[in-house]
């Protein structure tokens, strides 16, 4: 059964369209990068799918609806004097939705919370003040957070994203892990290809209001990227790094620059 | 008059059980307002709460409905004028000095005894009467009742609001509904400390509170306790002396506070 299926999309904002008669099947255990500069509609993309933002026409589906959906949001600082554990963050996730105080259910909850805690190796640091642990550490207990849901989808809003190399990875790693092992769908949402290039089954990539879905190699090459940003951009790999270049592309260059640089 | 003698007298137990209603409620809310950054608007409510009073000194009405009606209309009026978090400080700032305005011409016109228009400011907990006792209990137990039900979506929403919003949170509904739980809460204070000191009973406790646990549950059974703590604890230590119940009230709470800071600054740094 397919994860995500959107028919003959269409999102427009009065006479600006984001993208149009978009089709795509998102098969479980996949994982989708959704690349495009800033406006290009990806954040819209994910309101979609989560529900909070109705489609101007086509049709947009699900597996399992708005519960089965873990969400990975991008870091973010929090208050150092929130009150608030890291257990507290996760325990939110299975059903921090439903009204009540939630009493009824808290041993069964607290069971899951612990497993999908040391499933991310935060068991250490669970029980802290979250605002007093480092951007890697929150991103960890995101995860276990989206997890502890027993997502059939998950939605990563550029989780990735202000978190130095070695934490991209293991957080990359955590959700590819999930994927594997549980067959759920990933739909990736980022700046930044090359962290997770490795991972990536299929690029979906908007630009103005066109777009193309295909493998990397298909998506990510020099005619491909040209065509979508009506400009000639170069597409060079190094090593196992795909870099872009050309006029309209510059934006979201920054950061393939800053973590190439880097490596 | 021995000290437990004046724990006989009606006026002081009726002033004590209020206290206690109170101290569950403020402390309840507490940790939720300290976490939703809403200091400001309990202060804003409260100046309501108390132009809400004076209108009804000066209709002749109970000064709780008047309160009671004054912080619910401004807590609606702010949930819904300040629908950009950057809008909020500022909103309140013009509801605030408008509703205070109001109050002092509704005071200036009321022709009766002057002691009542003072206690609406600073508080006036021996005058609550069985009526006002009442609508207290009623009032307090419909707001702890409702905070029960939307706990756990109120606490997603205050705690983690991107996610909360993901998973299909009604955020902004949940913070009108709590907004007015506050209003209600702050309109019952009032009666109690007083439109300028309610600060003392819904924030200085869970401030206090937060600031040595970061378990939410811990903090907001510490906050109830600290905050009946200051409340009981203002009444009784004002009887002897006969000093007014709000300042006591406001200093036992803020020395519960300084010890907290304390407390939690020595656990930071074992940490």
């Amino acid at each position: 059964m397919t994860a995500i299926s959107l028919r003959g999309a269409r999102l427009s904002y009065g006479d600006r369209v984001l993208w149009d008669s978009l089709d795509l099947d998102v098969e479980p255990g996949e994982f989708l990068a959704v690349l495009g500069p800033n406006g290009s509609g990806k954040t819209s993309l994910m309101r979609v799918l989560l529900g909070l933002q109705p489609l101007s026409s086509g049709t947009v589906s699900v597996a399992g609806g708005n519960r089965a959906i873990g969400y990975i949001p991008q870091q973010r600082a929090l208050d150092q004097s929130m009150t608030l554990r890291g257990r507290d963050l996760v325990g939110l996730g299975p059903d921090g939705y439903r009204w009540g105080l939630g009493f009824r259910n808290r041993r069964e909850r607290r069971i899951r919370v612990d497993a999908a805690i040391e499933s991310v190796g935060a068991t250490r640091y669970a029980d802290a003040p979250i605002g007093l642990l480092s951007g890697g550490e929150q991103q960890r207990l995101r995860v276990a957070q989206a997890l502890v849901g027993d997502p059939t989808v998950m939605l990563c809003d550029e989780p990735l994203l202000s978190l130095d190399l070695a934490n991209q990875r293991v957080v990359s790693e955590l959700i590819d892990k999930r994927r594997r092992e549980a067959d759920t769908a990933v739909l990736f949402v980022t700046h930044e290809l090359n962290p997770v290039l490795p991972l990536v089954d299929r690029v979906l990539y908007l630009v103005g209001g066109r777009f193309r879905v295909g493998t990397p190699e298909e998506v990510m090459n020099s005619s491909t990227l040209s065509e979508l940003y009506r400009t000639p951009v170069e597409v060079v790999r190094v090593r196992d790094q795909i870099l872009v270049v050309g006029a309209g592309a510059c934006e979201e260059q920054t950061h393939h620059l800053t973590s190439g640089a880097a490596s | 008059m021995t000290f437990f003698d004046l724990l006989e007298l009606g006026f002081v137990q009726t002033a004590l059980i209020t206290a206690a209603v109170l101290g569950l409620v403020a402390g309840a809310l507490g940790p939720f307002i300290v976490t939703r950054k809403m200091a400001f608007a309990v202060h804003g409510t409260s100046e309501l709460a108390f132009t809400g009073g004076a209108a009804a000194l000066l209709l002749g009405i109970g000064v709780g409905y008047g309160a009671l009606a004054g912080s619910i209309i401004a807590a609606v009026l702010l949930g819904v004028l300040s629908r950009r978090e950057s809008d909020r400080d500022s909103v309140i700032g013009a509801i605030l000095a408008f509703g205070l305005g109001m109050g002092i011409l509704f005071l200036a016109l009321y022709k009766g005894r002057s002691g009542n228009k003072f206690g609406l400011l600073v508080g006036q907990i021996v005058g609550v009467d069985s009526t006002d006792l009442r609508l207290l209990v009623v009032s307090s137990v419909a707001v702890l009742v409702v905070l029960a039900f939307i706990y756990r979506p109120l606490f997603f929403a205050s705690v983690d609001p991107d996610v909360a919003v993901a998973r299909g949170v009604p955020v902004r509904g949940l913070s009108i509904v709590f907004a007015v739980l506050v209003g209600v809460a702050t309109a019952l204070s009032v009666q109690v400390v007083g439109a300028l000191l309610v600060l003392a009973l819904m924030i200085t406790p869970a401030a206090a509170a937060m600031r040595v646990t970061a378990s939410p549950v811990r903090a907001t059974v510490l906050s109830v306790v600290f905050a009946e703590v200051a409340a009981l604890g203002g009444i009784l230590l004002s009887l002897q002396p006969g000093l007014p119940v709000s300042a006591l009230v406001t200093a036992v709470s803020f020395v519960i506070y300084l010890v907290c800071r304390g407390v939690g600054a020595v656990q930071r740094r074992a940490a």
